[in-house]
C-alpha cells in the first residue's frame, strides 16, 4: 500500500444500544481502489457515511490526509460521494448538476463551462449538458453523479452501492468503466458493495465486514484463496467444507486428516483461525478435479456423482466422497473430448492440500 | 359496429351525466347568469334585459370601486405573504425535525382550530383583538403600553390577522407535502458538494418546494380576495373589501346588475393574476432549472 490517505483508528458507532461499528482500524492508501464488502446491516454504509461526514462516530478517529475529521462537516471534507440513489438534482440540467459544486471555485464562467464539458466527456456523456436531469436513464444518472463528484477533484471518492440499481449488462460495463476512470484520475475510490464478485473484479484491496467489524482486509486473490474465517470463505464465492482433524505438528504447519479425501500437510497460513483438533477444511469447487479414464494425480479419492448441472462452458457436479455423508461441489471446465459424468457414476477425485484452508 | 359504438357512447354519456349535470347546474349556469346580469340594468323593481356596457363603464371609472378593488388586492396579497411566510417554517419544522411517526399527529394538531366554524373563529378574533381584549389587557398589564392599541381591530390589519390565521393550514399542507417529497439524499449531495446548510436550503430545498409554495399562494390568494365575512366583522370601514361592495349593491342598493358586474370584474382580476403566477412559475422553473 502507498502512503495512507484515510486512517481509521478504532472507530466505534452506537445508535442507542445498537453497536453499528465495533472498533474499525484500517489504512486506505492514496490512489487505491478500496472496497467495503459485506451483507446488508454489516455497517459498511455507516462507515462510508462516517468518512463523508454524514454520521458522527461515537469514539475513535478518522483521519483524511493526516487531518483529524472530528467536527468537520461534509462540505469541508476532501471527499465526494456518489449516492446509491445518485441524488441527481431534478430541478437542474445535466450541466448544472455537474457544475453544482463549482459555485465557490475561483474559476471564471468560461473555465467552469469547460470543466463541466470535460467532466461529461470523461464519463461518456459529452453533449448531454443541456438535457434535463429527469430525462436520463439509470446508467446516465450514475455517470452524471460521477462527473459531478470527480469535477471537484476530491482526495477520496466514496461510492455507496453505485451499481446496485443497474441491470446486469449495464453493471458489468460500469464495473470496467469505474476501474478505468479510477486509474485515469488516480483518485482513491472507496466502494461499498454487497456483491462479492463486484468487489473482486474492481478492488485493489477489500475489507470484508460482518456485524460492524472487519473480518478480513486483503487483496482479492488472497481473500479468495485464503479466507481468514469460515464465514469469509462462505461469503466470498462458493466453498466446500469437509470435516477434518489436525493430527500432529510439522515444521511448517500441521498434518490434517480430511474426511473422504485423505491426509496431507497444511502450512501455517492455511490454518488462519488457530489450531484445534477438530474442524473442517474449506476447498473451492474448482480446486477439486474429476479425473477421466487413464488420468492420474498425486492425491486421489473415490467418489460418486450425485447431481450434475451443465452450463455449456462449465459443468457443476455434486459428488459424495467415500465415507462422507454430504456432497461437495466440483466445477469442471468442459474441454473438447472430455465426457460429462452422469449421476450414479463412480469417479476418482483429484485434490491438492495447497488449495485448502483449515477452520476450527 | 356502428350500433356498438352508439351503445358505448350512450353508456359513457350515462356514466358522466350525473357529474356533468351537477357541473352545469351548480357551476356553469350560475356563472352564466351572473355574466348575463352584468350586462343588464336595474330599473327600480324590474330588470331591463337590453344589452349594455354601462355597468362596466361605471365599474372602471368610479374611484370608489377602484379603491375597493385595489384594497382587496393589497389585503389578500398581504394575507398571502403573511400566511406563506409563517406557514413555511411550520411545514419545514414538521417535515424535517419531527420524527416520522409523529408527523401525522402534528398535522392533526395543526388542523384542530379548524374544527370550529369559520364564523365563530372570526368572532373570537374580534374578542381577542378588542379594546378590552386579552391582547391589549396583557400588553397593558405588562406595562408595555398604557393605551389600548387601536390599530388591531376594525381596520385592514385585523382583516389580515384573521384571514392569515384562517388560511394557515391551507398553506401549511401543500408546502409540507412538497417538502416531504424532497429526496433527503439531495440535501446530503449538496452538502457533500461543498455547500453550507444555508446554501443547501437556497439551492435545493427552496426550488424543490416551489410547487408547494405556489399552490399555497394560489389557495390563499384566490379565496381571500373575495372574502366577505371577515372584513364585515372585523374590518371596520377601512377594512371593507370588494365582496362587501358586491353584497351592498345586490342587497342594500338593490342593483343586482352592478353587483354582478363587480363580481365578474373581481373574478377576471383574480383569474388573470392566478394564470400569470402559474405561467411565471413555469418559466422560472424551466430557465432557473
Amino acid at each position: 500500500m502507498t502512503r495512507p490517505i484515510i486512517e481509521l483508528r478504532n472507530v466505534h458507532k452506537y445508535y442507542g444500544d445498537y453497536h453499528a461499528l465495533r472498533g474499525i482500524t484500517a489504512d486506505i492508501g492514496a490512489g487505491e481502489f478500496f472496497s467495503l464488502l459485506g451483507p446488508s446491516g454489516c455497517g459498511k454504509t455507516t462507515l462510508l457515511r462516517a468518512i463523508a461526514g454524514f454520521e458522527d462516530i461515537s469514539s475513535g478517529a478518522i483521519l483524511i490526509d493526516h487531518r483529524e475529521m472530528e467536527g468537520v462537516p461534509p462540505n469541508k471534507r476532501p471527499t465526494n460521494m456518489v449516492f446509491q440513489s445518485y441524488a441527481i438534482f431534478p430541478h437542474l440540467s445535466v450541466a448544472q448538476n455537474v457544475g453544482f459544486g463549482l459555485r465557490r471555485s475561483p474559476m471564471s464562467g468560461e473555465e467552469k463551462r469547460k470543466a463541466v464539458a470535460e467532466a461529461l466527456e470523461m464519463v461518456g456523456l459529452g453533449g448531454y449538458g443541456a438535457r434535463a436531469a429527469h430525462a436520463l436513464s439509470g446508467g446516465q444518472r450514475q455517470r452524471v453523479a460521477l462527473a459531478r463528484a470527480l469535477i471537484l477533484k476530491p482526495k477520496v471518492l466514496l461510492l455507496d452501492e453505485p451499481l446496485s440499481a443497474l441491470d446486469k449488462k449495464m453493471r458489468e460495463q460500469m464495473q470496467h468503466e469505474l476501474r478505468r476512470l479510477q486509474r485515469q484520475v488516480g483518485i482513491t475510490f472507496i466502494l461499498v458493495t454487497h456483491d462479492q464478485e463486484e468487489a473482486l473484479i474492481m478492488s485493489d484491496r477489500i475489507a470484508v465486514m460482518f456485524e460492524g467489524s472487519v473480518a478480513q482486509l486483503t487483496d482479492p486473490q488472497t481473500l479468495y484463496r485464503r479466507p481468514a474465517t469460515r464465514r469469509v470463505g462462505e461469503f466470498i464465492g462458493m466453498m466446500n467444507f469437509l470435516p477434518a482433524k489436525l493430527s500432529g505438528e510439522t515444521s511448517g504447519g500441521a498434518m490434517v486428516e480430511v474426511a473422504g479425501l485423505g491426509t496431507a500437510e497444511l502450512l501455517s497460513d492455511q490454518i488462519p483461525e488457530g489450531r484445534a483438533r477438530e474442524g473442517s477444511i474449506g476447498v473451492r469447487p474448482e480446486s477439486l478435479t474429476i479425473l477421466h479414464e487413464g488420468q492420474t494425480a498425486p492425491r486421489e479419492a473415490n467418489a460418486e456423482v450425485v447431481e450434475r448441472t451443465y452450463y455449456g462452458d462449465m459443468t457443476y457436479y455434486d459428488v459424495r466422497p467415500e465415507g462422507v455423508d454430504g456432497t461437495v461441489s466440483v466445477s469442471m471446465r468442459n474441454m473438447p473430448g472430455r465426457r460429462v459424468s452422469e449421476p450414479g457414476e463412480r469417479v476418482r477425485l483429484a485434490w491438492d492440500p495447497a488449495a485448502m484452508v483449515f477452520f476450527p | 359496429m356502428g350500433r356498438l359504438m352508439r351503445t358505448d357512447g350512450a353508456r359513457g354519456l350515462a356514466l358522466v351525466s350525473p357529474p356533468l349535470l351537477y357541473a352545469i347546474l351548480m357551476l356553469a349556469a350560475p356563472l352564466l347568469m351572473i355574466v348575463l346580469t352584468s350586462f343588464w340594468t336595474q330599473n327600480f323593481m324590474e330588470i331591463d334585459r337590453s344589452f349594455t356596457l354601462a355597468n362596466y363603464r361605471e365599474a372602471f371609472t368610479d374611484p370608489l370601486y377602484r379603491t375597493l378593488m385595489l384594497r382587496s388586492l393589497r389585503i389578500s396579497g398581504l394575507v398571502t405573504l403573511v400566511t406563506v411566510l409563517t406557514a413555511f417554517p411550520i411545514a419545514y419544522f414538521v417535515s424535517f425535525h419531527v420524527a416520522p411517526e409523529r408527523k401525522s399527529l402534528w398535522l392533526f394538531l395543526i388542523t384542530i382550530p379548524f374544527w370550529t366554524s369559520y364564523l365563530i373563529r372570526v368572532f373570537l378574533w374580534r374578542v381577542i383583538l378588542a379594546f378590552d381584549g386579552p391582547v391589549n389587557g396583557t400588553l397593558i398589564g405588562l406595562g408595555i403600553i398604557d393605551q389600548p392599541l387601536s390599530f388591531i381591530l376594525y381596520n385592514a390589519n385585523a382583516v389580515i390577522i384573521t384571514l392569515a390565521h384562517a388560511f394557515a393550514p391551507f398553506a401549511i399542507l401543500p408546502i409540507f407535502v412538497s417538502l416531504e417529497r424532497i429526496d433527503r439524499s439531495l440535501l446530503e449531495a449538496a452538502r457533500d458538494l461543498g455547500e453550507s446548510t444555508a446554501m443547501t436550503f437556497l439551492r435545493v430545498t427552496l426550488p424543490l418546494a416551489a410547487p408547494g409554495v405556489l399552490a399555497a399562494i394560489l389557495i390563499v390568494f384566490i379565496p381571500t380576495i373575495g372574502d366577505y365575512v371577515t372584513p364585515r366583522l372585523v374590518g371596520g370601514s377601512g377594512g371593507t373589501m370588494i365582496a362587501n361592495m358586491i353584497y351592498a349593491q345586490i342587497f342594500d342598493l338593490n342593483d343586482r346588475p352592478m353587483g354582478a358586474t363587480l363580481a365578474v370584474c373581481a373574478m377576471a382580476v383574480v383569474g388573470t393574476i392566478a394564470v400569470a403566477l402559474i405561467l411565471l412559475s413555469r418559466r422560472w422553473t424551466r430557465t432557473g432549472g
